[in-house]
């Protein structure tokens, strides 16, 4: 166990593991999202309330679901870097960071799209909307807050408690369609119960939410990539690698 | 096929609008990001080899004798 959780810190290791997993990563997630969204588009039926505007509920959802689970994964990694100083938590904070700004952006774009044919208004103050609109901010924060400091163990140390404080977010944006009287309808998913819609809405949009989940491992690792060439560029391994210029 | 025809599956019933300004740019901002990332991969490793070779050749010249050692032979006698 130890020794598997060395080996994770390992910059080294991790470069060769992530090298193997991208190309599933990128083929799986993006045969899932577009089985996903031909399906959810063209073949799944239409809502009897809400019309076909309801089609945007396969993108809608799966960004919004990975905008939280994606800073879900950051507060965790962030308690890592501060508690083990694990380098490679720390690296994942600072690739994803931008990621999900953009499923955040995403969720709430697609969300006040819909929100006009269905509720009338693009944007309205509630609840559920302004804590998406919260974690916008939260993920801008970090992305911030890391440039800013130049010492990088600094920054790690900032930016992982700014991750962390952020965290109580999460919930309010869970529950905000519960506890408060939000315009907002409640999720579509939920672990206890089976969902409201017919198999034929559900699956396909199940099937996007894996897709964007692949696709974002297929970022992640990505990114985590870069970031570990620029920090290790002096060590002997990211010379060979570079030099044999398999890229 | 939920829709009788294309242009019943592009109009949407109105919706059409909405829709696809969702999907659009939806794809254009999760390409553009796996585009822009991967292309900052290959930019981090093209600077990091121009730094290598850089620091190479400085090497190489250091290497070279700064001056060459005669032996001298000084009488005994």
């Amino acid at each position: 166990m130890w020794q598997l959780f060395h080996k994770l810190g390992s910059p080294k290791w991790f470069y060769g593991i992530a090298t193997r997993l991208m190309p599933w990563l990128l083929v799986g997630g993006a045969l899932l999202l577009l089985a996903g969204i031909v399906w959810g588009l063209a073949f799944a039926p239409k809502d009897y309330l809400q019309g076909n505007s309801y089609r945007i509920i396969f993108i809608h959802v799966p960004t919004a679901f990975l905008a939280q689970s994606v800073y879900i994964m950051m507060a965790v990694a962030a308690v890592v870097t501060l508690v083990w100083r694990m380098k490679l938590a720390d690296v994942f904070v600072k690739a994803v960071a931008p990621v999900g700004l953009v499923l955040t952006f995403l969720a709430l774009f697609t969300g006040a799209i819909w929100g006009k044919p269905t509720w009338g208004t693009w944007w309205i103050w509630d609840a559920r909307l302004t804590s998406m609109l919260i974690l916008l901010f939260l993920y801008g924060g970090v992305i911030a807050l890391d440039r800013a400091i130049n010492d990088e163990k600094s920054a790690a140390r900032a930016v992982a408690v700014l991750v962390l404080v952020g965290v109580v977010n999460i919930p309010i944006i869970k529950y905000s369609v519960e506890w408060w009287n939000t315009l907002h309808q409640p999720a579509t998913f939920k672990l206890t119960e089976k969902p409201s819609m017919p198999a034929e809405m559900w699956v396909p949009l199940l099937l996007s939410i894996l897709g964007l989940y692949l696709i974002f491992g297929w970022l992640a690792c990505l990114r985590m990539q870069t970031e570990i060439i620029a920090r290790e560029q002096r060590t002997r391994w990211v010379k060979d690698l570079v030099m044999a210029g398999r890229y | 096929m939920a829709f009788d025809s294309l242009s019943a599956f592009i109009a949407m019933e109105g919706h059409g609008p909405y829709v696809w300004t969702c999907y659009g740019v939806f794809f254009v901002l999760m390409i553009g990001l796996m585009v822009w990332s991967r292309h900052r991969r290959s930019a981090m490793m093209e600077a990091c080899r121009r730094n290598y070779e850089r620091q190479d050749q400085g090497r190489q010249r250091e290497a070279r004798p700064a001056a060459t050692f005669t032996r001298v032979e000084v009488s005994q006698d």
